[in-house]
């Protein structure tokens, strides 16, 4: 038998230079394919990253929030309720949570102001998150003035920015005193925004919810459960027009990579005949083209996730951005967390290298099983 | 020795029209000789080249290699003779690669890759070792006055160069027979006498030669050792 590593080599090295004499054609192709790899990449890696992000916002979420309606709207709680609901059976914790939306005009975004009793916060110093820091150009020991209820500013230092862990938690917040927070939004002493409940046993939280409407039949018990299907829906919906754009991306590309791969240009179609007639079998000619398709599907497709992947993760997905994502005012520049999937990747290979790699190889197939006679006749 | 018996092929058998171009071919083939086909155009001169050369199955016939097949079949004594029309496609493939070295019509080298590279192109399914191969290949290109040109691409090549190129791929991996469809078509008067001076030494070195033309310079040589002629598909002479 004849040594099949060699053969395979050979057979490469020729696959090489024989690319290398379309290079024109070929360096087209492998932009086109770029190109298509590069959207497709795009998409799957910004939906995985909103979806890690919203995950790791659950995660730190209570297991449930209680809100005080009036008049079907959201009003502060009075912290007597904290003592009554945490004698309820099941209720391991409660804690009356004080926050707020400010609204900068200078930077057009909203803040997410929030009290913290975190003894390692300073007297007048707050906490920003990373989005703040950016958006209004500060650092740490830097001092803003934040514009009260009354239109009086009031100027607090920056102790910290917080550390980038995931930016959808933490990038609008802003921390400071509880007593700053009443100052700033005048909220009256003796009220909260709302509750936030922890259980013992989560599947105890829809009883314990039923207990605190009957206790007080203007609250609003908001289950995390809740929260995560209010998610998931939107995320699905997403997810369904996700779905639509990636298959016909995929599609185009299916009739983009059939379309090239079935003209097999009469040049070709010879050259096989005469490699052939000199003593290559089927195998060692469909061997070539599968070498020629896996060079250039590789390539491109490699391009492309690494394209996508500064794309998303470094440009903040700029290129559709704002068809996405709802919160783009939000965080004027956002930053996703760099993470890669391995299934994902599996997957993106197999949706674009595959459909390409059996484009090429069906005509050569059929090329490479003729009689090698007809390459003696042009 | 090549035998034929019989050998008939006809294109488009069981179509509306088919068309026999060899016709009842009975041929022997001495090894070692310079045997030249001669006939009219469209006599069956490069149909009856393909059947011999493994490149397509006659119709009907049978096709004897005596002693020819040298290593392409391992578990064949040497000098068995060897019936290749019901062979597997993979077997003609092994003798079209060991037994037989075409140098065609049109040459037909790859365009756009080197002089080298063609010359190699039959040993890449071989598996050889590369560096050996490639050795071997300037040293016949060298002697064959091609050693400025190892690196150039075929296409700027003159004729004569081009057929020397065809003939040093022929050769490269060292076959028992050397097959030439028309090698003097393209070439003047006097790089077709250079022509037969290479048949020459091929033949001193033992190489069976089967050659079709036109040419006078060919069929009238005293190198021939056998001359064929042939007309609508028939040997009407010379056998
Ligand atoms: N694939 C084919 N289908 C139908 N007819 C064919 C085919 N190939 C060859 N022929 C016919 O077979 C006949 C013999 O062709 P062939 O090429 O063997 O002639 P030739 O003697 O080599 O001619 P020339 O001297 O012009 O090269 C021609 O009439 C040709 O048209
Ligand atoms: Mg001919």
């Amino acid at each position: 038998m004849r040594p099949p590593l060699q053969r395979y080599r050979n057979i490469l090295d020729f696959a090489l230079s024989s690319l290398l004499r379309r290079k024109g054609r070929n360096l087209a192709l492998i932009s086109v394919y770029t190109l298509v790899v590069f959207v497709i990449a795009s998409l799957v890696f910004f939906v995985q990253a909103l979806k890690r992000e919203a995950h790791e916002l659950l995660a730190q979420a209570p297991d449930m929030v209680v809100q005080r309606m009036v008049a079907g709207r959201h009003d502060p709680v009075p912290l007597a309720q904290v003592e009554a609901i945490r004698s309820i059976r099941g209720v391991d914790g409660v804690q009356a949570r004080l926050w707020g939306y400010y609204y900068d005009p200078v930077f057009g975004g909203n803040l997410t102001v929030l009290a913290t009793e975190d003894p390692a916060l300073a007297p007048d110093a707050i906490w920003i998150g990373q989005g703040v820091a950016r958006s209004m150009r500060v650092r740490e020991g830097d001092l803003i003035p934040l514009r009260g209820y009354d239109g009086q500013s009031t100027l607090f230092s920056i102790q910290k920015v917080l550390p980038e862990s995931s930016e959808l938690v933490s990038s609008d917040l802003v921390l400071m005193a509880p007593k700053d927070v009443r100052a700033l939004f005048h909220f009256p002493e003796g009220l909260a925004t709302d509750l936030a409940i922890q259980a013992g046993n989560p599947r105890e939280l829809p009883t314990i919810a039923t207990k605190i409407v009957e206790l007080y039949p203007d609250s609003r018990p908001i289950l995390k459960s809740e929260i995560l299907r209010t998610y998931e829906a939107v995320f699905d919906w997403r997810g369904g027009l996700m779905v639509v754009v990636l298959g016909s991306a995929v599609l185009s590309f299916i009739i983009f990579a059939w379309d090239k791969a079935t003209g097999l240009s009469a040049e070709e179609r010879k050259e096989i005949g005469v490699l052939k007639s000199l003593g290559w079998e089927s195998s060692d000619v469909l061997l070539l083209k599968f070498w020629e398709g896996t060079v250039i599907s590789v390539t491109a497709f490699l391009s492309g996730v690494l394209l996508a992947y500064a794309h998303v993760f470094f440009f903040s997905a700029s290129l559709f951005e704002h068809a996405l994502k709802g919160w783009s005012v939000l965080f004027p520049r956002f930053r996703l967390i760099p993470a890669l999937d391995g299934y994902q990747l599996t997957v993106l290979f197999f949706l674009t290298v595959l459909p390409y790699t059996a484009a090429t190889l069906v005509p050569s197939w059929r090329a490479a099983t003729v009689d090698p006679d007809a390459a003696m006749r042009s | 020795m090549i035998e034929l018996s019989q050998v008939v092929k006809t294109y488009q058998a069981g179509l509306a029209t088919p068309f026999t171009a060899v016709d009842r071919v009975t041929l022997s083939i001495p090894a070692a000789r310079l045997t030249v086909l001669k006939g009219p155009s469209g006599s069956g001169k490069t149909t009856l080249l393909t059947l011999i050369g493994c490149m397509a199955r006659p119709t009907s016939g049978r096709i004897h290699l005596h002693g020819l097949a040298g290593d392409a079949l391992p578990h064949l004594a040497p000098a068995e003779a060897l019936e290749i029309t019901s062979l597997p496609e993979r077997f003609l493939t092994a003798i079209r690669r060991r037994t037989f070295g075409f140098i065609f019509q049109q040459f037909n080298l790859v365009r756009g890759i080197s002089v080298l590279e063609n010359v190699l192109l039959p040993t890449y399914p071989t598996g050889e070792d590369h560096r050996a191969v490639e050795a071997r290949a300037m040293a016949r290109l060298e002697s064959l006055g091609l050693a400025r040109h190892l690196r150039s691409s075929v296409d700027r090549l003159s004729g004569g160069e081009a057929q020397r190129v065809a003939i040093a791929r022929a050769l490269i991996n060292d076959p028992a027979v050397i097959i030439a469809d028309e090698p003097t078509a393209h070439l003047d008067s006097r790089l077709s006498e250079d022509f037969m001076g290479l048949m020459s030494e091929f033949k001193d070195a033992g190489k069976t030669l089967l050659i079709t033309s036109h040419d006078p310079i060919v069929y009238d040589s005293s190198l021939a050792d056998l001359v064929v002629e042939m007309r609508d598909g028939r040997v009407v002479s010379g056998t």
